[in-house]
């Protein structure tokens, strides 16, 4: 029975598909390419000739190009409702959406454009419903390739975000408070419990960047404790960004990541720097760390940044940028994404 | 006074405070049934090297990650004292270096750190052989960035990246900086192994540090290959032998 359950909740992990975020660019800019290229696809079998082919693109295009436009706007505007319908529902009233935009190209449009004479509503309703189902089938196919990324976070948490080194250390500090601090041990103990429970959560929806910056602030505390005044902090964080959604557990393992390779091989210590800024419709966020002379490459490195770089796909789409850079003895991680609020 | 003299001394190599503090405490209370003397704290493997050089050291409980040179870089050092002291390492959490110990049979403490574990590691020192280098060498993952030269009982640290070359003679290598000259009692073969990166052999007894190498030079007389090393730094030349001859187009 507990087997069947457990069965039961990763196959759950694996189903939380919805349809796109139609406002997104990345989202807009692959619709686009799917539907023209249909249109392309249509337009080959119908010429005679090269010559015709053209002329038929065009005439597709003329067509099938004010429906496109005029669905991604309405399904831009209408996203928080099919969202809030479920996945099923929401693909059957875009069907519905789609087959009255026929609808009115078989009956209206020939008003608005006498010399226009209107395919059959029958004909139209097929192409519209079949293009239409082939972007849907994209995006189902495409959120399903990366979803794995998501079911992943929850597992690698423990394993390769926070370190045992981590873990192990940070216990270690706080037996070592507990007799001549033992103030400063009950804080250490609250900063670490925080910070699993984020961990352990359920990490599927975004949350906003003033948690993400709290728990990166807890994980430092703690860090600060083994490493005492080796170990500096420049937080430059812009308010306006407090509710800026962002993918949970972003920024926490990249600090590590600065605290494991920028901090601990130096004697001296040195300084991570952590800027979060607005830029018009873009959160901006850079993270940057000395980097030791010697150069002791992890796996787990690689792979938190190749997870949070899979998240923010996904999340974002094309709208989120990661780039990481060592130069001049800094290493400097540069995220870029979507300004996006719970309530707008 | 005359007790101190009998008991081990211990020193305590670890980076962060907090552990340092944490054995202290639980050195103390192993005194009661294991008399021992704390002698000092290092907060890297240079500082416990350091410490050795200037006080009798017993026992050393060695954390593993350490900045700068860390704890399996210093044990290396250490095992090349006459008298060396036992070496207990302590880590967190490493799973290579973990693995590696257990390979070669070497003991170590995992952090937290219980007493009774600390005690019986302790109690091993007065019977177990100090760790043989060869051990240490085979679980280390990573070469040395210091070469040690023992003198009178002191480590000397001579950074590899000084080292203009190695040269094999009779039971011992001349280590050669710009400065100066070193012996130390290695075997070449090992540190062209170790250090394969950093030197090139051009002779049977020596090895040139690429970076050191300032060109080639022709010079029939003294080079069976008819080529010689120059040595950026110094202007020496070092024949290259026929068997190496290849060296010489590698570089060109």
């Amino acid at each position: 029975m507990a087997k069947l359950d457990t069965v039961a909740s990763i196959n759950q992990t694996g189903t939380g598909i919805r349809l796109p975020n139609f406002c997104n660019l990345g989202v807009m800019l692959r619709s686009l390419v799917i539907v023209n290229l249909l249109l392309a696809a249509a337009a080959v079998l119908r010429a005679g000739s090269p010559q015709g082919l053209w002329e038929e693109f065009i005439a597709y295009a003329a067509f099938g190009e004010p429906i496109l436009i005029l669905s991604l706007v309405i399904l831009c505007g209408a996203r928080r409702w099919l969202h809030a319908m479920g996945y099923v529902r929401s693909i059957v009233a875009v069907a519905l959406f789609e087959l009255a935009v026929a609808w009115f190209l078989s009956n209206a449009a020939g008003a608005l454009f006498p010399e226009h004479r209107g395919a059959p509503f029958a004909q139209n309703a097929f192409l519209v419903l079949f293009v239409t189902a082939c972007v849907i089938v994209y995006f189902d196919l495409r959120s399903r390739a990366l979803a794995p990324a998501i079911a992943e976070a929850r597992i690698q948490a423990l394993q390769a975000r926070i370190r045992p080194h981590f873990l192990y250390n940070s216990i270690n500090a706080v037996l070592s408070l507990m007799r001549t601090e033992p103030r400063r041990a009950e804080r250490a103990l609250e900063d670490m419990a925080d910070l699993f429970r984020v961990l352990m959560a359920d990490n599927r929806t975004l949350a906003p960047l003033a948690a993400e910056i709290e728990l990166a602030r807890q994980y430092l505390a703690i860090e600060a404790l083994r490493l005492g005044d080796r170990l500096k902090v420049d937080w430059k964080v812009d308010a306006m960004t407090a509710d800026a959604l962002v993918p949970p557990l972003m920024l926490q393992p990249l600090v590590e990541n600065a605290v494991y390779h920028g901090i601990e091989p130096s004697p001296s210590g040195g300084e991570i720097s952590i800027d979060v800024r607005r830029l018009g419709t873009e959160v901006v966020m850079e993270l940057t760390n000395p980097v030791a002379a010697e150069g002791r490459h992890s796996p787990g490195n690689k792979m938190a940044i190749a997870n949070i770089r899979e998240r923010l796909q996904l999340h974002f789409d094309a709208e989120a940028t990661m780039k990481s850079e060592a130069k001049d003895g800094v290493y400097r991680v540069t995220i870029r994404i979507p300004y996006l609020t719970a309530n707008a | 006074m005359l007790v101190d003299s009998a008991v081990p001394r211990i020193l305590i190599a670890d980076d962060e405070a907090p552990a340092r503090q944490r054995l202290r405490d639980l050195l103390d209370e192993c005194r009661e049934t294991f008399p021992l003397a704390i002698v000092d704290e290092a907060k890297n493997g240079r500082e416990a090297l350091e410490v050795l050089n200037r006080e009798k050291v017993d026992i050393v409980l060695l954390d593993i990650r350490m900045p700068e040179i860390d704890g399996m870089e210093a044990a290396r050092h250490i095992a090349g004292m006459a008298q060396p002291p036992a070496i207990i390492f302590t880590t967190a959490f490493d799973s290579y270096a973990i693995k590696a110990f257990e390979v070669n049979a070497i003991d170590y403490l995992l952090k937290p750190i219980r007493l009774e574990r600390l005690l019986t590691a302790l109690g091993k020192t007065r019977v177990a052989p100090p760790l043989s280098r060869a051990a240490l060498d085979a679980a280390a993952n990573q070469p040395r960035r210091h070469l040690s030269v023992h003198e009178r009982g002191k480590i000397h640290l001579v950074p590899l990246a000084e080292v203009l070359y190695l040269r094999a003679e009779l039971k011992y290598v001349t280590v050669r900086t710009a400065e100066r000259e070193y012996l130390v009692e290695e075997s070449l073969t090992h540190l062209e192994e170790e250090f394969s990166e950093l030197f090139v052999r051009i002779h049977r007894n020596c090895l040139v540090a690429r970076a050191a190498i300032g060109g080639f030079e022709r010079n029939a007389e003294e080079s069976e290959s008819g080529w010689a090393v120059l040595i950026k730094a110094t202007g020496e030349k070092l024949p290259v032998s026929r068997r190496q001859h290849h060296v010489v187009k590698q570089f060109r």
